[in-house]
């Protein structure tokens, strides 16, 4: 009875393999039930106000959100140049034979838990943050107009500056791998296009081989982004989790939706309190789903047309 | 019509100089790209070290065999959070690692068109949602829903959801190595569907799916934020699946957070702990793919 | 101007003396590259050895031979796009004009901006339009144009690569949106805005239909009068029917290639001197 065993075993592989969308539809739809409550009491403020009151029940997300965004921001910020630039060295400039080695070593970042990367930067990145770096920023850029007002106040090492800097060592294995896939996909006939018409090693990445991996980088980026919005305890445990003020400096704590949700999910007592604490994780939810999908749809394009065999 | 007559010897100094420039830009953007190189380096040497200098010292024989001692008290070890660290991880690997497999042999082998692009575009979804929205869901889902408490099938549960994607992704990648020709040599020599996938596909891509396996495991190990909301943490030795239970990751963070000195030297303990698990079995990873592959 | 047809009818010479017909060969233009003794390697491979002979200026000549015989291999080293390729390197002389290529203090940028390449398979940058494709060599080299100069620059090489009239409207498209034979052309383009002396194509037509094919070969006519060209092709007739010179490569039992015989198109082609050319063209090897 073969026959039969194979309709079982294509049935059993496929309520198997079924699980997997069916627990996504599970998570979204719970979710959104579960913040029900708060989407309709609040509505639109919800996303506009800061004061988030468990006592008087007005409960806004505006702080998480901004906190979200500015640390993102800062990560982005400081891990693309890094992770570009090593990534278009070991494509084009390292000496051949450390190539792998050392995007191996790089990629190993990836490994570590993140609560690790946050024990190390709550007691060994912070205290140099307040003492060191936050002061020396604010001495030099903070004198600058507009920008200035980024690094005004008293540093105090638990605060944005830090998540978005803790943000940005977790995000910088995943840029460079990424960007290192883009950059080898790019047809070397481009490069050698630009060698012929007489231009150095630099300038034919830098006008032949970056542009042609632009879209594809952009989806690493993306990514990156991604990551940041989603993490958890290394930002949780650096970024003060206090103040719920937005005012325009990077020196001051403050949430993010992630780093909200650990903190008072638990804490909870009202249905409302509970309500608005869920509605935070829909809203991570959703931006994870679309930021995701663009992203990856970024990539894919840029890494399908890779020729076969081609090394570093 | 420029001419190309540039002799070195009576060469037009305006074109050597625009082209010395050229190359002193390229040196220092060069320089600057390998500076990038090495300051991501320094970031993954220095937090090592730190981990291995600072854990050192919490590193003892009772480290690993006993339980926390109270607030305040000197002493103690991670042995409930160890524990709970294997509960978990080979409960939770026996949720993902078949559904996970399932999944990849359905969308590499029954390509019905239809059902398999949802799959894999949910898989790769739940890959990218934030850990701690798991967290949320298994909450409302196990922990007030089906099991009414916190427990530790529910952190099991919410790591197996992790770790689905990760399996299902690395082994689809295997299974499509696995050449077509010996799918059709099995066909044709009569054998069943079924046959063909568990005693020639699966087998082939045996190496493959063991990493895939390991890969999602370690990073399950290393998750805190899931487990905050669902299996909570336990000082006590458990290993009843329906009562909280202690993790690694869990340890440390409680750790980390308290006021105690020799509290923060222990999260740096049960880090190193950590990293080290993490560390061999991606090592020893490498070596069975190498060996394989011969 | 006329070069005289006596040197067919002498008595065999051997391979060697063959390749140093240049003087006798040069028209009245001169020179436009010359090669002494040029050795190419890939790593260990030997790829090229003993390789002398002089391009003659204004006009087309011809590389041809059986695949791996190092045709590609030597035209790669008149702009030293040989050693770009990880391992390779190459030894000897090659002046262009007064210019030592392989002087240790030659830039092998400035040898490549004298020199146009075009490549086998069409490859226009597609994140810039059919113009930026145009003016990038000269951007490269810091030229400083007005607005009105860079587009008379694009149009009269457009022009010369016979591609203006197709493309005039689209000059701001994307150079990945046009026909493979349009592409080639383009690649033609942007290679001549450098104004270079010599203009190298390696197998240019290979990829492209018969039509595209025609209409390049058709350019090439025009052009060499203003560029010297050198163009490695495989197929025979095609070689026959462009050039004026043609240089015939072989590599021998030890797979390092030589040249075989180097002479007048019509004369290589209708009374080859060596055997081994003669066994190429009739067909029974290669």
């Amino acid at each position: 009875m073969t026959r039969g065993f194979d309709r079982y075993f294509a049935v059993g592989v496929t309520a198997l393999a079924m699980l997997v969308p069916l627990t996504l539809t599970g998570i979204a739809l719970l979710i959104f039930i579960d913040a029900w409550p708060s989407l309709t009491h609040f509505g639109l403020s919800y996303f506009t106000t800061t004061v988030w009151d468990p006592v008087h029940f007005i409960f806004g997300a505006a702080a998480y959100l901004y906190g979200t965004i500015v640390t993102t921001l800062v990560a982005v910020v400081i891990a693309t140049p890094i992770a570009l630039g090593a990534s278009i060295y070991l494509t084009e400039f390292a000496p051949r034979r450390i190539r792998g080695p050392v995007s191996y070593v790089i990629e190993l970042l990836a490994y570590i838990p993140s609560i690790v990367y946050g024990l190390w930067a709550i007691f060994v990145m912070v205290p140099i943050m307040r003492a060191n770096i936050e002061p020396a920023l604010q001495g030099s850029l903070g004198r600058l107009p507009l920008v200035g007002q980024l690094f005004s106040g008293t540093p105090v090492g638990l605060d944005l500056l830090s998540g978005g800097v803790v943000l940005a060592i977790m995000i910088l294995p995943i840029l460079t791998a990424i960007s290192r896939e883009v950059l080898l996909a790019v047809p070397p006939t481009q490069r050698e296009a630009m060698i012929g018409l007489g231009a150095t090693r630099w300038e034919a990445v830098s006008r032949a081989v970056l542009p042609y991996a632009r879209p594809g980088i952009i989806g690493g980026v993306v990514l990156g982004v991604a990551r940041a919005f989603g993490e958890t305890m290394a930002v949780t445990m650096v970024v003060g989790n206090s103040s719920r003020d937005i005012t325009g400096s990077l020196f001051v704590p403050g949430y993010t939706m992630a780093s909200a949700i650990a903190n008072q999910f638990v804490e909870a007592d009202s249905e409302l309190y509970f309500s608005a604490i869920v509605e935070v994780a829909l809203m991570l939810l959703f931006v994870a789903l679309v930021v995701n999908t663009i992203a990856r749809y970024l990539i894919r394009r840029s890494i399908a047309d890779r020729p076969a065999g081609a090394v570093v | 019509m420029a001419t190309q007559a540039a002799t070195l010897a009576g060469a037009i100094p305006a074109r050597h100089r625009i082209i010395a420039r050229r190359r002193i830009a390229e040196r220092v953007i060069v320089g600057l790209l390998a500076l990038a190189t090495l300051a991501s380096i320094a970031i993954l040497v220095t937090i090592l070290s730190y981990v291995i200098i600072q854990g050192i010292p919490a590193i003892n024989l009772e480290f690993f065999t006993q339980r926390p001692k109270p607030f305040g008290e000197v002493g103690g070890g991670v042995q409930p959070a160890l524990v709970g660290t294997l509960v978990l991880a080979a409960v939770a690997g026996a949720i993902a690692i078949p559904v996970g497999i399932a999944a990849a042999i359905f969308v590499v082998e029954y390509r019905s068109g239809r059902f398999a692009t949802p799959v894999r575009f949910a898989a790769e979804l739940i890959a990218g949602l934030p850990s701690i929205v798991v967290g949320v869901f298994v909450w409302a889902f196990l922990v007030r829903g089906l099991i009414g408490h916190f427990a530790a099938l529910a952190g099991a549960v919410a790591l197996a959801v992790i770790m689905v994607p990760i399996v299902a992704r690395t082994v689809e990648e295997v299974l499509k190595l696995v050449p077509n020709s010996l799918r059709e040599a099995a066909l044709a020599l009569g054998a069943p569907r079924w046959k063909v996938i568990l005693r020639i596909v699966v087998p082939t891509a045996r190496a493959g799916i063991i990493t895939a396996s390991v890969l999602a495991l370690a990073r399950a190990a290393g998750e805190t934020a899931p487990l905050l909301l669902t299996a909570l943490g336990n000082d006590f030795f458990s290993t009843d699946l329906l009562r909280p239970i202690g993790a690694l990751p869990l340890q440390i963070y409680r750790y980390a957070i308290s006021p105690y000195d020799d509290w923060h030297t222990k999260a740096w303990g049960t880090s190193l702990v950590l990293v080290l698990v993490i560390g061999i079995v991606a090592l020893l990873l490498r070596v069975v793919a190498r060996e394989r592959v011969r | 101007m006329s070069i005289t047809m006596r040197d067919t009818k002498t008595t065999e010479r051997s391979a060697d003396q063959a390749a140093t017909q240049p003087a006798a060969e040069a028209t009245a233009k001169g020179t436009a590259v010359r090669v002494e003794h040029l050795d190419a390697w890939y790593g260990t491979h030997h790829a090229i050895s003993g390789v002398t002979l002089d391009f003659p200026a204004g006009t087309v000549t011809a590389v041809i031979g059986p695949s791996g015989c190092g045709k590609s291999t030597l035209v790669r080293c008149l702009n030293r796009m040989h050693e770009v390729t990880p391992g390779a390197r190459a030894r000897g002389g090659v002046f262009i004009g007064d210019v030592d290529v392989y002087s240790p203090y030659a830039d092998p940028v400035e040898v490549r901006s004298m020199v146009g390449m075009v490549f086998q398979k069409p490859n226009p940058f597609p994140m810039m339009s059919v113009y930026d494709n145009v003016i990038a060599g000269p951007r490269l080299r810091g030229w400083k144009m007005k607005r009105r100069e860079a587009d008379d620059l694009v149009e009269r090489n457009l022009r010369r690569a016979a591609l203006w009239d197709e493309v005039k409207d689209k000059l701001h498209r994307s150079g990945g949106a046009l026909s493979g034979g349009q592409q080639q052309r383009l690649c033609i383009a942007r290679a001549l805005a450098t104004d270079p002396s010599v203009l190298l194509m390696d197998e240019p037509c290979s990829a492209l239909d018969p039509i595209a094919t025609y209409k390049i070969e058709e350019l090439l006519r025009e052009l060499s009068s203003e560029v010297t060209i050198v163009i490695v092709t495989h197929n025979m007739q095609q070689a026959s029917r462009v050039s004026e010179h043609t240089a015939f490569m072989l590599a021998g039992d030890d797979s390092v290639g030589r040249l075989v015989e180097f002479g007048r198109t019509d004369g290589v082609f209708t009374n080859p001197k060596d055997k081994r050319t003669e066994a190429y063209i009739t067909g029974r090897f290669g």
